[in-house]
């Protein structure tokens, strides 16, 4: 694939080993598609029992740093994506949201599990029914809890929609727009 | 298991002996009613005497464990509220409940001096029940977020909640019921006792 393509991917003929040694040809949309992708580092919101599953899926067994994102970060400021794994009261929704707006941009949300995306079993005066309600999320897993497996799974969908991303080129528009 | 009919009955005999001396130090119209359920022990007493009451339990008779305290709404009856305190040791040897009728509007006057573990028990009082504690040092809600307008475990709150709005800090909405809660059945066969609605959202 050469670089001129609309492709954003990261493919391996875009190093031309004949031509250049250290150099890779790519669009820089993609290299930083790429490199965003493959390092992502998780906000564990765990608050219930969905938080369980979250720990398998670091620990040893299901191995979340296969896809890069093994660096559970405690501070929002070093964290990428906030992984809501678990019941959102909503006294607990205030500091949620406080730790949302904590996490520098580009961020992402997973909500993990039934209680996190609509309120699961929790049909009650004290839970936040979805935390859509609060943050934008990107990836929703059904489950109660869900498995390990389905939050992998979770977390390749969101590496997708990553891929997709074009954050030089919105940039660039961003600007074009501003001057006129 | 023997040992803990043993217990159970060893801790009854003690209770009762403690609640009859209650009656006898602070007579019948302080100590109202001494009811016993299957070897536990409760002491209805005045609200306005629950302070010295409850200290007598913690200085005199020892209880010096605080299991819990909790409140009941008998909504329709007067007073309406009723609030309970699980006195107990902490070997365990005894274990006496004390129990005050609250009326709407009246206060209940704090035992955090008493019972350190009273300040959160009392604060979840009030942010479910309503019921306020005189004298408490810190009487903020403790479950429900700070400026949320209702308590919600009076009878005439729905499980489904209300909506409410701060704007700026909080709000709540109402949760979807689908014509639930959805509750078991006791008493008949199996498929007939699975959990249904029964359209009280
Ligand atoms: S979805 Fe199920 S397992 Fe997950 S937090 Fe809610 S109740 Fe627990």
């Amino acid at each position: 694939m050469s670089a001129g393509t609309a492709d954003t991917t990261l493919s391996h003929a875009a190093y031309d080993s004949k031509v250049e040694g250290n150099i890779i040809f790519t669009r820089l949309d993609a290299a930083i598609n790429w490199m965003r992708k493959n390092s992502l580092w998780p906000m564990p919101m765990g608050l219930a029992c969905c938080a369980i599953e979250l720990m398998a899926t670091g620990a040893a067994r299901f191995d979340i740093s296969r896809f890069g994102a093994e660096v559970m970060r405690f501070s929002p400021r070093q964290a990428d994506v906030m992984i809501v794994s678990g019941t959102v009261t909503y006294k607990m929704a205030l500091a949620v949201r406080r730790i949302w707006e904590q996490m520098p941009d580009p961020k992402w949300c997973i909500a993990m599990g039934a209680c996190a995306s609509s309120g699961g079993m929790y049909r009650s005066y004290a839970v936040l029914q979805g935390i859509d309600k609060l943050l934008p999320v990107d990836v929703y897993i059904s489950g109660c809890p869900p498995r390990p497996e389905a939050l992998l799974e979770g977390l390749m969908k969101l590496q997708r929609i990553i891929e997709g991303e074009k954050p030089i080129e919105e940039q660039i528009a961003g600007i074009r727009e501003a001057q006129g | 298991m023997s040992r803990g009919t043993e217990n159970v009955s060893g801790q009854g005999a003690e209770a009762g002996a403690d609640a009859s001396r209650l009656r006898k130090e602070f007579g019948r119209t302080k100590v109202r009613e001494m009811r016993e359920f299957r070897g536990e022990h409760t002491v209805v007493v005045k609200l306005g005497a629950l302070q010295e009451v409850l200290s007598h339990c913690r200085l005199a008779l020892r209880y010096d464990f605080l299991l819990d305290i909790s409140s009941v709404d008998n909504m329709g009856e007067d007073p309406r509220f009723e609030i309970v305190y699980e006195l107990a040791t902490v070997d365990d040897r005894k274990h006496l409940r004390i129990k005050a009728p609250v009326a709407e509007g009246e206060e209940v006057v704090s035992v955090v001096d008493l019972w350190k573990t009273a300040n959160w028990h009392e604060r979840e009082v009030y942010d479910m029940m309503g019921l306020r504690f005189t004298g408490h040092p810190n009487l903020k809600r403790i479950l429900m977020w700070e400026g949320y307008p209702y308590h919600p475990l009076r009878k005439e709150f729905p499980l489904a909640g209300k909506p409410s709005e701060m704007p700026d800090v909080a709000f709540s909405g109402i949760a979807p019921l689908e014509g639930g809660p959805f509750v078991t059945s006791p008493g008949s066969d199996r498929v007939s006792g699975e959990p249904r609605a029964k359209g009280e959202s």
